[in-house]
């Protein structure tokens, strides 16, 4: 496809490579909060390709994988209900709650539906009058301005069947407390691209400043990872700690104005929960006031949910880069791709699932191969 | 609502978040939204550039190092 | 279910690992992925009295008398029931005539069993119908012997349709995935994800326009004319749910050993590659329902590759890798770039109901 083919030559990859080798003179350790570049590195080997002196940690860019337990408990119990039609983007069905997941629900007999856009949840809606539809409304800035439309959407044609459940959360208060922490150890971070697509990269700046910090606005296609990997370790081995867009193509400063603008007005800022890692405050959205009637929340009275997330997981360590995933002691026993405690294992590309698969390269393990 | 062609593949796709958008312009897409217009010109840049990559440090005479960590 | 029925002895499994704790069957179970793989290897075998350990194959190779008969069976389930490119008529024959080809077998004969849901209409029933006796024709095979049930409405969606099918493998022939060895060179028959594709771009929620058309085919002739020029083939797989990668998981772990191969070198049409993009999918593990992977040792693959070429269903043949002596049990990719991934069975369902 045009624009994407080109930025996956394994030629001009070669010269990136060749490039970032040439410049790094000392160790450095970059992250990514992002969970589509999180894949391209992953499914395109690229740390392995890169000097040994780069070290590439894997932030917590998975929305899914950061969904709190408490939200996902939530949606479970709302989803069994037998008057709700439950909606919800594909990768969500196998996040485990407390005890079960969406997959399960289904087989208990609830009406979960895959959606491929919020829009097609407001449908559903439209074509079941007498069903409560609700459409499981999480993710990144990217997905803020789509799902908030769906809601716009609902309340304008009058559908009163129609709820979300919201759990957006935010890159920039990431980053702040990744940052913040004592025990931090990344040097450099590549922005989402396509969250700076729609919320532009100023808000990047205030980072930079305060924490002196590179920053550089990163696309997905394997060239695109590898030139905001560049730059950054450029800044770094010149002393320079500024905010810059790799990825201009598609960001601009300002973001996309009228995303913007709908996520102001269906939105608003609040503390939020990220699994594996703790409340970081100011750094989700829930629905505005205005839009209360549309709040599953509200909506459904759950009752109390006992959430209980696990002891044993140590994910937010993982994302900080603080442990090796082998270094827990649930890796691997209690905590596998197939029974995932945490965030980074529930991801095909967390930290913990993509070490997981790389460790079967050592050698026979005590798990094994075809059920692990 | 227009429908976007993805290297063949056709899907209707929500453009309001992209008033200024016509027909033949390349857009970034997400969960059925166009979000994001593509700048050609800046994309041909970007790639002219990496191009240029490793062409000044030929002329130079410098050694392309190799990289660490391959796997086997 | 009307009866209380005994709880499972979870503990007096084989297997170290239990079940992940589905009290009941998820979708996923369906997927041709770990799921499906753990129901049948910790639920059925341990039923049926297979040991565990088993291997897994497409067919079962029985002894009667002085020759060999490849043994095979399969239900569809697919939704639609019609899609671009054709209908589970199509997949009821082609699925299962390829299932006992993957053996080495010559298909004879299959038996056909309908579950319909009451209210279905004949016109429907009548296409589906056709469509089989057309592709059983193709085939070189008979329908003999079958079976029709009716459910109430609400049960079966409209029609499921299992097929079994019986073989003659011919002597000297010993495909079987155990046979993989270090050295084999491995061969797709044509380009991938065709089915998947296809299927998933008419179900409901994701529609979206395309030209790809399922791939679904009967390849006895094709096999049979890769046997001719090279009767040594070590395995045959027909790689439906669960893609590509399903298949060279389940090989490689069967068999104990290495697997690499060139992503590069694996040929996925460029709307297939589009489709899976845009859906988050991996083209490794979309279903297809017309193509083969062969394990071929080294001093046959050139007599293996020409009668491949040489064949309409094989024309699109390459060689995308090799089994190796290094992790085995470990499928490995290396990308474009020259990095290295590690493919493994995808975990249930991409799509339910592909096939």
């Amino acid at each position: 496809m045009k624009y994407i083919d080109e930025f996956n030559d394994p030629v001009l990859a070669r010269r990136l490579f060749d490039e970032i080798a040439r410049i790094t003179t000392r160790p450095w350790a970059i992250m990514e909060v992002c969970g589509g570049q999180t894949h391209s590195i992953i499914r395109n080997g690229i740390d392995q390709l890169l000097p040994e002196e780069v070290e590439l940690i894997h932030g917590p860019g998975c929305p899914v994988c950061v969904t709190p337990l408490g939200v996902i408990d939530k949606a479970l119990a709302i989803a069994a209900r037998p008057d709700v039609i439950f909606c919800s983007f594909g990768d969500m069905l196998r996040v485990p709650g407390s005890e079960r997941d969406l997959f399960q629900i289904k087989s208990e007999g609830g009406d979960v539906r895959v959606v491929y856009s919020p829009l097609d949840a407001v449908r559903i809606a439209e074509e079941n009058p007498d069903r409560q539809v609700v459409f499981f409304a999480i993710g990144f800035e990217t997905t803020a301005p789509p799902n908030a439309m769906s809601v716009k959407l609902a309340r304008d044609r009058g559908l009163t069947n129609f709820s979300v459940l919201v759990s957006h959360v935010l890159v920039p208060p990431a980053i702040e407390a990744i940052v913040g922490s004592p025990t931090n150890r990344v040097d450099g971070f590549l922005a989402a691209g396509h969250v700076c697509s729609v919320m532009g990269s100023w808000q990047y700046g205030p980072l930079v400043e305060r924490h002196r910090i590179p920053i550089v606005v990163t696309g997905f296609e394997p060239l695109d990872v590898l030139e905001g990997i560049r730059r950054v370790v450029a800044q770094l081995e010149e002393g320079r700690a500024e905010l810059e867009n790799a990825y201009e193509r598609v960001v601009r400063p300002e973001g996309n104005v009228p995303a913007q603008a709908m996520i102001g007005e269906v939105f608003e800022t609040c503390d939020r929960q990220w699994r594996g890692i703790g409340e970081i405050p100011m750094s989700g959205w829930r629905l505005a006031p205005a839009f209360r009637d549309f709040d599953a929340e509200y909506r459904f009275d759950v009752g109390s949910i006992n959430t209980e997330e696990s002891g044993l997981c140590r994910a937010g360590e993982v994302l900080q880069g603080l442990i090796k995933p082998n270094e827990c002691e649930a890796f691997g026993r209690e905590c596998t791709p197939r029974n995932p405690l945490g965030a980074t294992m529930v991801s095909a590309e967390g930290a913990c699932a993509a070490y997981y698969q790389y460790r079967r390269l050592e050698g026979p393990t005590e798990v094994g191969v075809s059920v692990g | 609502m227009a429908t976007v062609d993805f290297s063949g593949i056709r899907k209707e796709i929500c453009l309001a978040y992209l008033p200024d958008v016509e027909v033949g312009d390349y857009t970034i897409v997400h969960v059925g939204f166009a979000i994001s217009k593509l700048d050609e010109e800046s994309a041909l840049e970007t790639l002219a550039m990496f191009k240029e990559l490793g062409i000044l440090e030929e002329e130079l005479g410098v050694e392309s190092t190799e990289v660490g960590g391959t796997a086997s | 279910m009307a009866e209380e029925t005994p709880a499972l002895d979870f503990e007096g499994w084989s297997c170290p690992l239990p079940l992940r704790s589905y009290p009941r069957v998820v979708t996923g179970h369906g997927g041709g992925g770990k799921l499906s793989a753990e129901l049948v290897e910790h639920l059925f075998m341990p039923a049926f009295g297979v040991e565990s350990g088993s291997e897994l194959t497409d067919s079962a190779v029985l002894t009667v008398g002085d020759g060999r008969l490849a043994f095979s069976t399969d239900s569809y389930v697919v939704r639609p029931l019609f899609f671009p490119g054709g209908c589970i008529g199509d997949l009821a024959v082609n699925g299962t005539v390829n299932d006992v080809a993957m053996s080495g077998a010559v298909p004879i004969a299959l038996s056909s069993g309908f579950i319909l849901e009451e209210g279905l209409e004949l016109d429907v029933l009548g296409n589906v119908a056709e469509a089989m006796g057309r592709a059983a024709r193709e085939a070189g095979v008979r329908l003999v012997t079958g079976d029709t049930k009716v459910v109430g409405q609400g049960a079966a969606d409209g029609l499921y349709v299992n097929t079994a099918g019986i073989g003659v493998v011919p002597e000297g022939v010993d495909i079987h995935p155990l046979r993989a060895r270090p050295g084999d060179q491995i061969i797709v028959s044509g380009p991938i994800g065709l089915h998947g594709v296809a299927v998933m771009s008419v179900r409901e929620g994701l529609e979206f326009g395309t030209e790809i058309l399922s791939d679904s085919a009967p390849l006895n002739g094709l096999v049979a004319a890769m046997l001719t020029a090279f009767p040594d083939l070590h395995v045959l797989r027909d790689p439906t749910r669960g893609g590509l990668g399903a298949s060279l998981c389940e090989i490689s772990a069967t068999a104990g050993v290495g697997i690499e191969y060139e992503e590069t070198a694996v040929p996925v049409p460029a709307e297939v590659a589009a489709a899976c993009g845009f859906l988050g999918l991996d083209p490794m593990h979309v279903a297809n329902e017309g193509r083969l992977v062969a394990f071929v040792p080294p001093e046959g693959v050139d007599a293996v590759m020409n009668a491949m070429h040489g064949h309409p269903r094989g024309a699109g043949a390459v060689r995308v890798g090799q089994v190796v002596e290094d992790h085995p049990g470990v499928v490995v990719a290396r990308t474009r770039l020259g990095g290295t991934r590690i493919v493994d069975l995808p975990l249930g369902e991409q799509l339910p109901r592909i096939c």
